[in-house]
């Protein structure tokens, strides 16, 4: 198997600086994905528990809507509908201009939308299990509403919600696999090409699954050490 | 008596007006967006609305429709079947057997299923004279078989998983009573223990459903056409962008069918449960 070796090494004769480019994309990408889908689905979480029935449906139909979609569905629509839809207010001012979405961002927008709507369902079911005693005694030691939520109520929740959110950043991980069919270069994507050029299908595609699971353990074990921090936290006050 | 309620009717005070709180505001602004959306959507589609395209696309994507169903449900099936003996590995109590289980499940379950789809269709392509030899390569020669073989490999894993935590949520006294009976393990098991563990287990079952059905679309990348397929071929032609929300409309009618039929079925098999 010199040849595999070869073809895995890094630098002009190997693929393995092309692989890590696209590792740093999909690292990046879930990166930047998780606070916008995790501020998100908190908000979309508040307006789902609020007193306002109004306000409750409105986060209702934001989760039916996304969590029924096919993910791949998602990114196609915000990738070509945002295209069209800059196109057309870009067309209302220079008629000849054309832009281009950048695929990280719409990537980042559709998985991020994906990923709110599910976290929104996990904040939920945190909230539940904070009692109401506590919202009230935040209220009758003088503190705003505001500030029970950010000062007593937001760390418990937190704890409650954060192995249902790690599960979900596993899967934001995989998902992220999924841009490669919008053109940004990420494992897979850069696997393929290796694939195509050296036919060497099988070898460069256990390598991107394997990267897969590297990512995955490396999370599990990173998210273990938040959880071991968070409960100490818990137990010192 | 009939003057106590008139007393208690005329005593109490109207409900006063309820006020434009904050919330209330960002309610009603977020509710009509959605209200404007969704008109937004009927305008365009009306707007979009040609007979032609619809004559032309109508049975493609009742064709994809077809193919992404007959996916989902046969991978589901299969992966069923698949996932009995996988998860009687599981709890094995033979390191090396559970082992082996362990790692099945937790290479499908922590890579991306379009990955695995890769490596069936275009990787074992790699190994066509050793397929050919076997009398194999006409099945992975297809997409359509290996994305098959793909999605059940993938689904055993997560249902094996399902009908593990179901098993084990079943308190161990249950067992240990069969056994009192004179009941064999897997009469136990038949009659007593998957009774429960199914109450458990139908809601992750019902999300594994949606889940296949959602991730039924990556196949389209490797030229199945399914619904997505169809959608994408649709588009590729027309350039035309309601093809799209054609697709999400469907999808979305699916997923929500699917699940009230798991919510239905689950308040039915549930009655004994409640208070």
């Amino acid at each position: 198997m010199q040849d595999a070796w070869t073809l895995l090494s890094w630098g002009p004769e190997g693929w393995l600086d092309e692989i890590a480019s696209g590792v740093q994309v999909t690292i990046l990408l879930a990166l930047a994905t998780l606070p916008l889908g995790l501020l998100a689905g908190f908000f979309v979480a508040v307006a789902k528990r609020s007193d306002e029935p109004m306000l409750r449906l409105a986060g209702s139909i934001y989760t039916t809507i996304f969590r029924g979609l096919p993910e791949l569905l998602t990114l196609f629509v915000v990738f070509y509908g945002a295209q069209i839809g800059v196109q057309q207010v870009v067309r209302f001012f220079s008629p000849d201009a054309y832009v281009e979405i950048n695929s990280f961002v719409a990537g980042m927008i559709a998985l991020g939308v994906v990923f709110s709507s599910y976290a929104s369902e996990v904040f939920l079911s945190a909230f539940k299990a904070i009692p109401q005693g506590q919202y009230e005694g935040g209220y009758s030691v003088g503190l705003s509403k505001g500030q029970t939520m950010r000062l007593v109520v937001l760390p418990q929740l937190i704890r409650i919600a954060l192995p249902g959110l790690s599960n979900l950043w596993l899967i934001l991980l995989k998902d992220t696999a999924l841009v490669s069919a919008i053109g940004l270069s990420d494992i897979l994507r850069q696997a393929g090409i290796a694939a195509r050029v050296t036919k060497e299908a099988f070898l460069f595609f256990a390598v991107a699954c394997l990267i897969y699971l590297v990512l995955a353990i490396v999370s599990s074990f990173g998210i273990g050490a938040i959880e071991r921090r968070v409960a100490q936290k818990g137990t010192a006050r | 008596m009939s003057t106590a309620i008139d007393a208690a009717r005329v005593e109490k005070p109207p409900a006063p007006p309820r006020p434009w709180t904050g919330e209330r505001i960002a309610g009603a602004v977020l509710l009509g967006l959605w209200i404007l959306c969704g008109i937004g959507l009927v305008v365009y589609l009306a707007a979009a609305w040609n007979p032609e395209l619809f004559d032309t696309y109508l049975p493609y994507y009742l064709s994809g429709l077809g193919v992404t169903l007959t996916l989902v449900g046969v991978s589901i099936v299969l992966g069923a079947l698949l996932s009995v003996p996988v998860a009687w590995m599981r709890l094995s109590r033979n390191p090396i057997v559970a082992g082996i289980a362990y790692g099945y499940v937790y290479f499908f379950r922590g890579t991306p299923l379009l990955a695995q789809t890769f490596l069936i269709y275009y990787g074992l392509g790699s190994f066509r004279p050793e397929l050919q030899a076997l009398g194999l390569w006409t099945f992975f020669r297809e997409a359509w078989y290996c994305a098959i073989f793909a999605f059940t490999l993938n689904t055993a894993a997560y249902q094996a998983e399902i009908l593990r935590g179901a098993i084990a949520s079943v308190p161990r006294g249950q067992w240990e009573a069969g056994s009192a009976l004179g009941l064999s393990k897997l009469q136990t098991l038949w009659k007593i223990v998957l009774p429960q563990a199914l109450v458990v287990a139908l809601r992750p079952y019902g999300n594994e459903i949606i889940l296949m059905i959602k991730g039924s679309a990556i196949v389209a990348i490797i030229t199945v056409y399914d619904l997505m397929g169809e959608t994408r071929r649709a588009y590729s032609r027309t350039f035309d962008f309601q093809t799209y929300i054609w697709a999400a409309v469907i999808y979305l009618a699916i997923v929500e069918l699917l699940r009230n039929v798991v919510d239905w079925i689950e308040r039915r098999i549930t009655v004994h449960l409640k208070r």
